[in-house]
């Protein structure tokens, strides 16, 4: 590593410690941005001789890229950015702080995706799913989609691991060979994990025309993009390899989402060499993530954490909670997306029959949204009131980005 | 009414509908079923014809390429045409209400729209995002429009129109008025569930269609909290 990226590696390790120290925060974004300010190269330093493994996508990122890189361990050392910061920053913070190991996992925002297959030349990238997530700043769907092709179609030596039955995430994976310019299609292995969420592709982003489903099939209408035939698959309660060999997911993660996400992450580790049959003990060993699943007892109330933050993990929110009383909390800060609107994509009709409590800054905008919903529920002012207002047991909470982490505070910022 | 039931016609929900627009016809059909009238909802995609009778169409929010095919394909199918000469009331949100005049632009290219409204849509210097807030015509007898804008288009409206609103804040048609109406065809920049922070344009639209001059009135007790917390909201923010 040159003397500057030595050198800037080591102040984004101290920075991160010293964050850490005076409280301000796990120190995972501010000691990639001091090293990025000494080395606007420090990222592309820290990953030269690493195999490095990208997880994005719109939603199940984090949750994957921890069980990735619990299956990549079977290997050896795995560097990963945990936190869920997601950005240059915090990939940086996180190659500087784990040292030199032979493997990485990393966690990428979507929107960074070009620019950190630039900066990591990684080995593979595994794309999860796009939809429609805080579009008052972020990109809108099709977009997104766009900028990811045109990301691969720079980097042909890639290995793809990709979701197919998201029609926008096959779109993005394969983008047309023109040999001409140099471009070959990605080698791509598809997964299906499943997807409950179908609003964000009913128009063929390649030629406008409809998408047509049938059971978990896809195809459009107007031209040959249809769902390709997975290599990886979610049966029962285990997953398929590509050589039809079943193995059983014993997950302390709860949801079908979440066995979806253990195929993607032995698919993954598969590009690196890890037999499925060696890491699936490893799967079971990830319990929370980032405070997401945590559960937590308070006063005779079992808590249990669930993030949602658009309308597609909210449907999966729904599928993860047990029947038991659910608390809802809403924000609109920055890090939320300021506008509301999506929870009218949102179908909360699953908790008729639930003691449904809500909260968070806008709450008021989850009561109108329930009233139409025909959803009873009733309004808490914290989290304490949501506690003492229901019985002893379960209480499942499900809130959206800074809700969550306020609760977690409550919890004492639990993992 | 057209038939026994209210008809609403939710507009190629394949194309226009980005952010919970869906919120529309599910606001329009509660509010009328917690009055006693039996409601009907056809979701009608791109790829079917529009059915003529219905007595509310709603038309959502979308991208540019969907917003310049959902016009097109409104326009090949003429239905709305015609159900709006047989007098059926029309609501259209964001790219819903700029394909209803005469010309809208989307990925840089000028677009012919239905030539329902006498608006012309063109690009802005910036993208509107945010807080929407304007008094109502007075004519229409309902109290501020609030809401939540997110578009990177201007309007302007002809004589054939008036404004729906004054802007108080954000920037609606132009950082001075906000949306349009004439007759029974109303449309805002207040994107995805418009109605969810204003009942009283959702009863307004039941008035039109079932030409009742009263509705019975409703429970709004949350919604109103909405509002004014979105009010005090805007207000702090200007402050």
């Amino acid at each position: 590593m040159p003397l500057r990226a030595k050198v800037a590696s080591s102040v984004s390790r101290t920075a991160a410690a010293l964050s850490r120290a005076a409280g301000r925060g796990d120190g995972s974004v501010i000691g990639g941005w001091i090293g990025l300010k000494i080395d606007p190269d420090l990222l592309a330093h820290l990953s030269a001789g690493r195999a490095i493994a990208l997880v994005s996508g719109t939603n199940g990122k984090t949750t994957t890229t921890r069980l990735t890189t619990a299956a990549v361990g079977v290997l050896g050392r795995v560097a990963t950015n945990s936190f869920g910061a997601n950005m240059p920053t915090g990939h940086t913070s996180a190659l500087a702080k784990a040292g030199s190991t032979p493997y990485a996992v990393l966690e990428v925002d979507e929107h960074y995706l070009a620019q950190v297959l630039e900066a990591t030349e990684p080995h593979v990238v595994a794309l999860l799913n796009l939809s429609r997530d805080q579009l008052d700043r972020a990109k809108e769907v099709a977009m997104m989609a766009q900028l990811w092709r045109a990301a691969l179609v720079r980097h042909p030596d890639v290995r793809v691991v990709a979701n197919a039955d998201d029609p926008m995430v096959v779109w993005a994976a394969t983008p047309p060979a023109d040999p001409a310019q140099g471009h070959i299609p990605p080698k791509v292995t598809w997964f299906s994990a499943g997807q409950r969420w179908h609003d964000d592709s009913w128009v063929c982003p390649e030629c406008g025309a409809t998408i047509q489903r049938s059971g978990e099939q896809w195809w459009c209408t107007g031209c040959p993009l249809r769902r390709p035939e997975p290599q990886w698959t979610v049966e029962d309660d285990g997953v398929l390899d590509p050589t039809g060999a079943w193995h059983k997911i014993q997950l302390q993660l709860p949801g079908k989402v979440n066995l979806g996400n253990a195929a993607t992450a032995l698919a993954v580790a598969a590009e690196f060499g890890v037999r499925p049959v060696d890491a699936v003990s490893r799967l079971g060993s990830v319990t929370s993530v980032a405070g997401r699943y945590a559960q937590v007892d308070r006063d005779g109330r079992n808590i249990r954490l669930l993030l949602a933050k658009n309308p597609a993990s909210w449907l999966e929110a729904f599928d993860m909670a047990d029947e038991a009383p659910t608390l809802l909390s809403i924000n609109a800060r920055d890090p939320d997306g300021l506008d509301t609107s999506w929870l009218f994509d949102v179908d909360f009709a699953p908790l008729r029959g639930r003691q449904v409590l809500i909260t968070g800054d806008r709450a008021y905008d989850l009561a109108v949204r329930l009233d139409v919903n025909g959803v009873p529920f009733q309004h808490v002012r914290s989290f304490d009131e949501a506690v003492r207002s229901v019985p002893p047991g379960r209480l499942e909470v499900i809130a959206n980005y800074t809700a969550f982490q306020d609760i977690r505070a409550e919890l004492d910022r639990v993992n | 009414m057209s038939t026994e039931s209210l008809r609403i016609v939710w507009i190629y929900p394949d194309l226009l509908s980005t952010y919970g627009d869906r919120g529309n016809a599910l606001i329009l059909a509660r509010r009328a079923q917690l009055r006693g009238m039996p409601v009907e909802v056809l979701e009608v995609r791109s790829d079917q014809r529009l059915p003529a009778t219905a007595d509310i169409y709603l038309i959502g929010g979308g991208e540019d390429g969907p917003q310049a095919l959902g016009a097109q394909r409104l326009i090949a199918d003429g239905g709305l045409h015609r159900a709006v000469a047989q007098g059926s009331v029309v609501f259209g949100v964001c790219a819903g209400y700029q394909l209803l005049g005469t010309s809208f632009y989307a990925k840089g290219a000028q677009y012919a729209g239905l030539e329902l409204l006498d608006i012309a849509s063109d690009r802005g210097p910036t993208r509107a995002v945010g807080e929407l807030a304007g008094e109502v015509d007075a004519r229409l007898g309902i109290p501020y429009l609030t809401g939540f804008e997110n578009h990177g288009g201007r309007t302007h409206l002809g004589p054939g129109v008036s404004p729906l609103a004054r802007v108080t804040a954000g920037i609606g048609n132009d950082g001075m008025t906000e949306g349009a109406w004439r007759g029974k065809l109303l449309g805002t920049y207040s994107h995805g569930p418009a109605l969810a922070r204003n009942p009283a344009l959702a009863d307004l639209l039941l008035r039109w269609a079932t030409g009742a001059h009263q509705l019975p009135a409703l429970d709004d007790t949350w919604a109103e909290r909405l509002r004014s917390e979105r009010r005090a909201a805007v207000a702090a923010a200007r402050a």
